[in-house]
């Protein structure tokens, strides 16, 4: 998974919050290996959406990304770099996201969307997502006091060591 | 066993549970509306109709009807009027699947698959037409209920983390609101898909969400037997809200459902 970011640029992209963490120099860009930068060999990477409401401000945002495992920057990623990076295509969860950005001597001047996820796109894929998991701890502290469980059959002995049946044993 | 109190006393609501092991696992009633002597007979009738379906239905004892239906040793009019109402039903969610929900598994007269949310649902019929407004019956994983689980709060049912026991994977809530979850994380591979007669594969779990759970329990078995095709499919059913998990770890939902949130 790419994280390499440092410079977060909060975007609304089809209505949902999408964190783009670009840096245009120092660690945080990416090895191109023959990504199509027009101006330089570096490729910006994207950020897969940071937990909504996160995205840091300024520079400092979305730092915990950059650390140990950027690829050595290619030539023209120092400080003094133009030209315009095309980033890979980043497959989110809302769908495919890719941006260019503009870099002038080596100061990020614009970021341009290439490519967000469609409607259709969006549909399909807001739907699918890695299994959530509620443990009981976080059930707790978001007070979701839940009233039954749904899950596969259970046999009479699987049940006595069952959420279900910690429910109906449960007193106030 | 008769419990009083519980989560809902805390906010002043009633709450009578009442757990009954029958068809091989576990049904809980919790009532939620203040307890009458009609609402305790109720719950006495849904007992014993289960005890009674189960007789009647269960494919592992030789001399309910059904067995002796499949033996050929009794005939459809000779059967509780029920077992009649039941194959019909099988009948039409079969069509409803496209052959992937069946009550004849290789070749033999099994409607195991309609049986047990059919008398759910018949069980929370009965408490309701009690008088017990707000309940929940609990039919050892796959849940009706009616009503309201306390003053103005909708019914909030956990989904079953299928890899990690005892967690949750996300709450749906409703106040008339079937849920059945079709899967293999408690008895292994025991739904077959009737269309290769092997185990179904591509899903881990499937959850579907509807009104009536005689319904919704068997669509979720047949949708569970389509593996990767579950998905295209429960798009198209009217009513019917999904949530599921992949064999290959990623889960998927419809988007309308009900999910709560906290706040």
């Amino acid at each position: 998974m790419m994280r390499r970011a440092v410079l977060a640029t909060s975007a609304t992209v089809a209505g949902v919050s999408l964190l783009l963490a670009l840096k245009p120099h120092h660690n945080g860009i990416a090895a191109a290996s023959g990504q199509g930068a027009s101006g330089g060999g570096g490729a910006v990477t994207v950020a897969p959406p940071v937990a909504p409401g996160s995205a840091g401000s300024g520079g400092s945002g979305g730092s915990t990304g950059s650390s140990g495992s950027s690829a050595p920057p290619k030539q023209g990623a120092k400080s003094g770099a133009s030209g315009t990076y095309t980033g890979s295509v980043i497959d989110t969860r809302y769908g495919p996201v890719q941006v260019a950005v503009t870099v002038a001597r080596g100061k990020l001047t614009g970021v341009k969307v290439l490519q967000t996820p469609s409607e259709n796109g969006r549909d399909r894929r807001l739907a699918a997502m890695a299994v959530p998991q509620l443990t009981q701890e976080a059930l707790a502290a978001g007070n979701a006091r839940i009233d039954t469980v749904s899950g596969a059959t259970y046999t009479s002995e699987g049940y006595i060591n069952s959420l279900q049946s910690a429910l109906d044993k449960a007193r106030a | 066993m008769r419990e009083r109190g519980g989560p809902g006393a805390a906010t002043g609501a009633a709450r009578e549970v009442r757990v009954v092991h029958v068809m091989g696992t576990v049904f809980s009633f919790d009532v939620r509306t203040p307890m009458t002597p009609a609402i305790d007979r109720a719950l006495d009738a849904a007992e014993e109709h289960l005890r009674h379906v189960d007789a009647v239905f269960s494919t592992y004892r030789p001399d309910s009807q059904i067995s002796r239906l499949a033996a050929g040793t009794l005939t459809l009019d000779a059967c509780p009027p029920e077992v009649g109402e039941v194959l019909a039903l099988c009948a039409e969610i079969a069509e409803e699947s496209g052959g992937r929900f069946t009550w004849t598994p290789d070749g033999r007269l099994d409607p195991s698959g309609m049986v047990k949310g059919w008398a759910a649902e018949a069980a929370s019929d009965l408490l309701f037409e009690a008088g017990a407004a707000d309940h929940c019956v609990n039919a050892g994983g796959d849940v009706q209920a009616r009503g309201s689980a306390g003053p103005g709060r909708p019914w909030r049912i956990g989904l079953a983390h299928p890899h990690r026991r005892g967690d949750l994977m996300a709450v749906v809530t409703g106040h008339d609101i079937a849920v059945a979850t079709s899967g293999t994380s408690e008895r292994g591979d025991h739904i077959v898909d009737p269309r290769t007669g092997r185990p179904a594969t591509g899903l881990t779990s499937l959850t579907l969400v509807g009104r009536h759970l005689t319904h919704v329990d068997a669509l979720a078995t047949a949708g569970f037997a389509m593996g990767g095709e579950a998905r295209a499919w429960v798009a198209g059913l009217p009513g019917i809200e999904a949530f599921a998990v992949t064999s290959d770890g990623h889960a998927w939902q419809t988007p309308g459902l009900p999910l709560w949130t906290a706040g």
